[in-house]
């Protein structure tokens, strides 16, 4: 028994290795200078150990408006980009003709460059000295009054983020949900249909139930990935989000480590640490409430 | 409830881009279900008997003739609106309810006045649970029952709506041998229980000759024959119906009328008086092979197998269709194992003889 535990672990090694060396040594090391008050990353130096950066970050207003943009980004697009993916698959899987193109279609944004889609919305969405843009085009149509999008207020570069936010992610759960709804057994349906079950209920009962893994799969990847965003924002508004008011947590992350007025490693470890436990205690909550609502 | 079908026709579009003639599943099919009777719908797989049971129950739509349900039509009414229950293939119980909600869940969808109080519901249900005698299972989910117990569950939620007609398709293919022989015997004791017309499809001879009142045998969507079973065994209209039911299946020879006297290749085995000459198959029952010293029939024994009760014994025959006959006869009849040839005289009323070309029975006289 002993020598087979001796070969297992030997088999393991190689993995344990690498992950010991670039994923949990990292992560443990910014655990560690998250308390490091003033750690110099050129002198490898550091006055004392405590909370003081958790305290700075917690007060810088940067941090605060990335927090809360983020907050914004993930309440609005998590919810509004599962339920778009879920009524477009359901929309999808219930045609015949033309599914395939429209398959693809909705597909492309997930091939498509992250920063060469911004800039196309940002071009949509910008106003120059020369013209309001197209979206400011169509709203005159409707008598709606030019909205600066890219450098005017907060709501409307929020709204922006969020559309554009919700645009890139949908391909893929659009093709994750398609490929859910499409695995359903047809006999449930036939089962349902001749027991008489209304199409909402064929929905709510049969359907949602049988997906639920898949929607859960997504609800999670969906939350840690908006928590995660970054390049989106960088894609509309430019590097110096903090200027823009549009920065969010990994954003705040990366300007305190190599911004303009970056060099804090201290100060990027905790934010990430914060971000790190928000996260950690959001998917905990969404794994308590799916024990109740996801059916394997 | 009678379920009268009338001209019914199935035909689907042809997938391939070459040929443009339909498939037709369902061929001008006619007959009546009487009230309360077990049927049981058997062909080989792909005759069209699940197309069969769908145009019953509604999931498909006939491209011609007419269904009625007693008096009534219901040739175009959807599936929610015919009063059948249909038992699947695999069950298809939903597999995050439980059993309960499993059986709860088609009264649960009435509306209105049909829609009977929550304790109406539950008092349906557990009476549909223990009808099928899964009472003690109403907790657990499919996924921790046996495919017998889901099968019971399966035919409880069918019938907690008291359908008119309750539907099986192949009710009993995805249980192990003992599991089938007991569910059928409790099939047909629901079905006399109840009293509800139904209909059960199935590829297995077996299954549906021991619990069906009548059955229909069908061949590429054409309906072949319609009886008690018996008759239908005793009595086949073609080769087909002769060669589908009965295990081990029938022995068919190559033969020959001449002279008013029945050839299984130059062995003249039966008299055939006054039938003309012809070129015949001869299909013979298991059962129909008398083990004679002086039989007609001479055949190389290839092998005895004992089963207690008969004995089967291999042989083979030039004329015949297949490799070995089987013959099944009384233990008491002596067989010697050792012998190379064994001779049988054949049993006048087990022997059924068919046209080569069109593969019709003939109606010969044999003695």
């Amino acid at each position: 028994m002993e020598q087979k535990n001796a070969k297992g672990w030997l088999y393991l090694l190689p993995a344990i290795a690498f992950l010991g060396v670039f994923m949990v040594y990292p992560l443990v090391d910014v655990f560690v200078y998250s308390f490091e008050e003033g750690y110099n990353s050129a002198s490898q130096t550091f006055f004392g150990v405590g909370l003081y950066n958790y305290s700075y970050v917690l007060h810088d207003p940067y941090f605060l408006q990335a927090l809360k943009n983020t907050f914004l980004l993930v309440i609005i697009t998590v919810p509004l980009s599962t339920g778009l993916a879920l009524l477009i698959s359901v929309g999808l899987s219930s045609i015949q003709k033309l599914k395939d193109l429209f398959q693809t279609i909705y597909f492309l944004p997930y091939v498509t460059n992250t920063l060469a889609v911004g800039l196309v919305f940002m071009i949509l969405f910008k106003r120059t000295p020369y013209t309001d843009g197209l979206v400011n085009l169509m709203l005159h149509w409707f008598g709606a009054g030019p909205i600066d999008f890219i450098d005017g207020p907060h709501w409307a570069k929020m709204f922006v983020l969020c559309f554009y936010t919700i645009w890139v992610v949908m391909p893929f759960k659009i093709l994750i949900l398609t490929s859910a709804l499409a695995s359903v057994n047809q006999d449930y349906y036939n089962a349902a249909r001749i027991d008489g079950t209304s199409r909402s209920r064929i929905f709510f009962r049969i359907t949602l139930p049988m997906i639920s893994p898949m929607l859960f799969y997504l609800i999670i990847t969906g939350f840690i990935g908006a928590f995660k965003a970054y390049s989106d924002a960088v894609a509309i508004f430019g590097t110096d989000l903090n200027a823009a008011g549009m920065n969010t947590m990994v954003g705040y992350v990366y300007d305190m480590l190599y911004g303009d007025s970056g060099g804090y490693p201290s100060y990027a470890s905790a934010a990430a640490i914060i971000l790190f436990a928000i996260v950690l205690t959001i998917t905990c909550i969404n794994l308590m409430v799916s024990r109740k609502h996801v059916h394997y | 409830m009678k379920v009268v079908l009338e001209h019914l026709t199935k035909s689907f579009p042809s997938r391939n881009k070459k040929v443009k003639e339909p498939v037709i599943a369902v061929n001008d099919f006619s007959f009546e279900i009487p009230d309360g009777e077990l049927i049981g719908l058997l062909g080989p797989s792909g005759c069209g008997k699940s197309t069969m049971l769908n145009l019953i129950c509604g999931l498909q739509t006939p491209t011609s003739g007419k269904i009625y349900f007693g008096e009534d039509d219901v040739t175009n009414l959807p599936p929610e609106n015919r009063g059948v229950g249909l038992v699947f293939q695999n069950y298809a119980l939903y597999p995050h309810l439980t059993v309960l909600q499993n059986i709860l869940f088609p009264l649960q969808n009435l509306k209105g006045a049909a829609r009977p109080s929550k304790e109406e519901m539950m008092n349906k249900a557990l009476d549909a649970a223990r009808l099928v005698q899964i009472e003690r299972l109403l907790e657990r989910k499919p996924s921790e029952m046996s495919g017998g117990q889901q099968q019971r569950v399966a035919i409880a939620r069918a019938l907690v709506k008291r359908p008119r007609v309750l539907l099986l398709d192949e009710p009993l293919s995805n249980l192990d041998a003992r599991l089938r022989l007991q569910t059928r015997e409790e099939i047909r004791r629901i079905q006399r229980e109840t009293g509800i017309t139904t209909v059960f499809v199935t590829h297995d001879q077996e299954e549906a000759m021991s619990i069906s009142d009548r059955i229909v045998v069908m061949k590429a969507g054409l309906l072949q024959q319609i009886g008690k079973p018996q008759e239908v065994y005793d009595d086949p209209v073609n080769l087909f119906v002769a060669k589908f039911l009965g295990t081990p299946p029938i022995n068919v020879f190559e033969g020959e009328v001449r002279n008013g006297l029945l050839y299984i290749g130059e062995n003249s085995v039966l008299q055939a008086p006054g039938a003309p000459d012809r070129k015949v198959w001869i299909g013979v029952r298991p059962e129909g092979f008398l083990p004679e010293q002086a039989g007609p029939l001479r055949c190389t024994l290839s092998g005895v197998e004992v089963m207690g009760r008969d004995i089967s014994v291999v042989a083979s025959h030039p004329a015949c269709s297949a490799a070995a006959i089987r013959a099944i006869i009384s233990a008491e009849s002596a067989v010697d194992p050792k012998a190379e040839t064994v001779r049988f005289a054949l049993k006048p009323n087990k022997v059924h003889v068919f046209d080569r070309e069109s593969e019709e029975r003939l109606r010969i006289e044999l003695k």
